[in-house]
């Protein structure tokens, strides 16, 4: 099974109804296996005008009552930013994959990068809080991607998933789940005393259709959806809410990986397609006696600072094997008094395994 | 027009009054809509109003009492398609204007008529930017100055009910503020079709469009409607030069082609039908 595959695979696990898409390199073929599957079981595909459409369309069906999704690269991301603000705005649950290939702009159409991390959390102009998820293998291409539409209902905020490249077109062995193993989180749907746009932290949903004449909008916002855009207050409770719903569940929402991190004196961070080698070149090295350990993150943002902070505090060192300038190191900096040193690769090459070893012998 | 209080019941009276500029033919295109809904019958529960950014895109939004999606600029039109794929049997009506809708907006405009979804949009066509003050729009005539075209625009303006017919809409039609009943007229056939239905509404800003040609007051770009306004049964007498300038009003098209979403329906009615006897 190939990554991409699995993402689409992962949607339908996740509950995914409606997908609308446009073609682009390496991501066509999350589209291509939703075309096949989704109609097989009463869903939608639809291959729109551009990705501008296709997250546009996206949301009007998740308002009509849909678990719905996009999938894209680089340019198609760049080109989704203002109506992901949107989903942001309005609290609209829905997932976007961004199979991140090397950029910027056409770049290297083909080949994969993690160049989208900041992008995923800044694209969109203006404050607010993403999800994102970072798979590193086929099998997590699907299980993230079925959360990522848990997380999406639950928080009402529009979730992440960046795989690269690689590993969208990495063929590796994958096990499907049984699905009832996978719980679905349904969709709070609000009732008359209830507001769809505040009055809690993380308000019910008012669907399109059911005759509650629900009024969303892109600009600012009272808690009863109609428009208030010269308040200062209104604003400012908006904005804090939909930021601090998220942000005080960083903690429920941290995935990662840890390895060896017990006496470890060096630490290696990285995530995705960069943490293959990563693990290869930690496993090499405890096996020569040297003291490393890995921590690798299953999601991005909101970033695990914590855990992040605590590492810091053990180790010397921090290693960051990333496919890209430094846009996951600088982030650990920002938490950590000990030296970050990023293993920066880029070009659509992934690391190899003796190059970041090479990093590690170094500093142990 | 006769005042009906029934129509009242499709206000969000407490919005009230509107933010339009005095004369603004947007509250002629927002009374029409609600008479003729009022007048065809239609319950504002089956009624799910999507819009864009733009002076017209407030008629839907907050105005109107019915679930509104009012969207990022330009785009209303695709994500009114998903709404109709999720709940093709209600109205999934766009109202907004020609800067949002053919402007930044075009490629969608002409994707959603070729696929004949079946939204009804009523595409209010002022010939400016007027929210912004009064910026060339896609649609202002040749020669008209504008805050961004001081020495008069350079471009010739785009005929959108033409461009939405060559795309295959299923019916389009072409009329001003002046001609109330007409339009209303028209409205409700457009609601009653199946396909991609578009009406494009030739209306009045007085604020940032009229004073640059010397219509200040909405009653002057009315008779101006009034005066140049031909209807298309009678083009055909009419040579190009005599056509010049002129507003060809009434219906351009109406025709019965597979409606988006049904086509959409069959095939996973099809498959699922495949897929469970498998
Ligand atoms: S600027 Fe023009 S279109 Fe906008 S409300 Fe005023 S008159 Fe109407």
């Amino acid at each position: 099974m190939q990554g991409d595959t699995a993402c689409a695979y992962g949607a339908l696990y996740g509950g995914c109804n409606f997908f609308a898409g446009y073609p682009i390199t390496p991501a066509s073929e999350i589209a291509e296996s939703l075309s096949i599957e989704l109609p097989n079981v009463g869903g939608y595909c639809l291959q729109m005008e551009d990705e501008i459409a296709s997250i546009g369309a996206v949301i009007g069906a998740v308002w009509a009552g849909a678990r719905g999704m996009t999938a894209t690269s680089g340019p198609g991301f760049s080109l989704m930013q203002e109506n992901i603000g949107y989903a942001f705005m309005t609290e609209t649950p829905c997932v976007i994959i961004d199979v991140q290939r090397s950029g910027p702009s056409t770049g290297q159409a083909t080949l994969p990068a993690q160049g989208d991390i900041m992008q995923a959390r800044w694209g969109t102009h203006g404050d607010h809080q993403i999800i994102a998820l970072s798979p590193a293998t086929v099998q997590e291409c699907l299980t993230l991607t079925a959360d990522a539409f848990n997380l999406a209902e639950r928080y009402r905020n529009p979730v992440i998933v960046l795989t690269d490249g690689e590993i969208g077109h990495l063929r590796e062995k994958m096990t499907f789940p049984d699905p009832s193993d996978i719980e679905l989180v349904n969709r709070r749907l609000g009732s008359s005393n209830q507001h769809a746009f505040g009055g809690e932290m993380i308000p019910p949903m008012f669907e399109l259709g059911h005759g509650s004449f629900v009024h969303v909008t892109g600009s600012s916002h009272k808690e009863t959806g109609m428009r208030d855009v010269f308040s200062q207050e209104v604003h400012d409770t908006l904005i804090r809410r939909i930021y601090t719903k998220i942000d005080v569940n960083r903690d429920k929402l941290v995935r990662v990986e840890e390895h060896f991190m017990d006496d470890a004196e060096v630490a290696l961070v990285s995530l995705g397609v960069a943490s293959r080698p990563t693990m290869g070149a930690v496993l090499e090295a405890r096996n020569n006696g040297l003291k490393v350990g890995f921590l690798r993150l299953m999601i991005v943002w909101p970033f695990p600072k914590k855990k992040i902070a605590a590492i810091g505090k053990k180790v010397k060192k921090i290693l960051v094997p990333e496919m890209n300038l430094g846009q996951l190191s600088r982030e650990i900096e920002r938490f950590v008094d000990c030296e970050v040193v990023s293993i920066s690769k880029v070009g659509g090459v992934s690391h190899r395994v003796s190059e970041i070893y090479s990093v590690i012998e170094h500093y142990t | 027009m006769a005042a009906n209080n029934n129509i009242l019941n499709y206000i969000r009276e407490e919005i009230f009054p509107t933010a339009f500029c005095p004369g603004c033919g947007c509250g002629t295109v927002l009374n029409c809509f609600v008479h003729m809904l009022d007048k065809v019958g239609i319950d504002k529960r089956d009624l799910i109003l999507v819009t864009g950014i733009g002076c017209s895109s407030w008629i839907p939004s907050p105005y109107l009492e019915a679930d509104t999606l009012h969207t990022t600029h330009g785009r209303p039109i695709a994500f009114a398609t998903g709404v109709k794929v999720m709940k093709p049997d209600k109205y999934v009506v766009v109202i907004a204007g020609d800067g949002d809708l053919a402007g930044i907006g075009g490629n969608h405009l002409m994707h959603a008529a070729r696929r004949n979804v079946g939204l009804k949009v009523f595409l209010v066509n002022n010939y400016i930017y007027g929210m912004t003050g009064g910026q060339v729009a896609p649609t202002t005539p040749t020669g008209v100055p504008t805050t961004t075209t001081p020495y008069g625009n350079p471009e010739p303006p785009m005929n959108i009910a033409e461009i939405v017919t060559a795309a295959g809409a299923d019916y389009v039609a072409r009329w001003t503020t002046y001609h109330v009943r007409k339009l209303m007229h028209s409205m409700e056939q457009a609601m009653k079709k199946k396909g991609f239905s578009l009406i494009e509404i030739m209306s009045q800003c007085p604020v940032s469009y009229g004073k640059r040609v010397k219509l200040k007051k909405g009653s002057d770009m009315l008779r101006y409607f009034r005066d140049n306004s031909v209807p298309i049964q009678k083009t055909g007498d009419l040579t190009e030069e005599e056509l010049s300038g002129k507003i060809v009003i009434g219906k351009l098209v109406d025709r019965e082609r597979t409606e988006f979403t049904a086509t959409l329906n069959a095939i996973v009615e099809k498959r699922e039908k495949e897929v469970g006897t498998s």
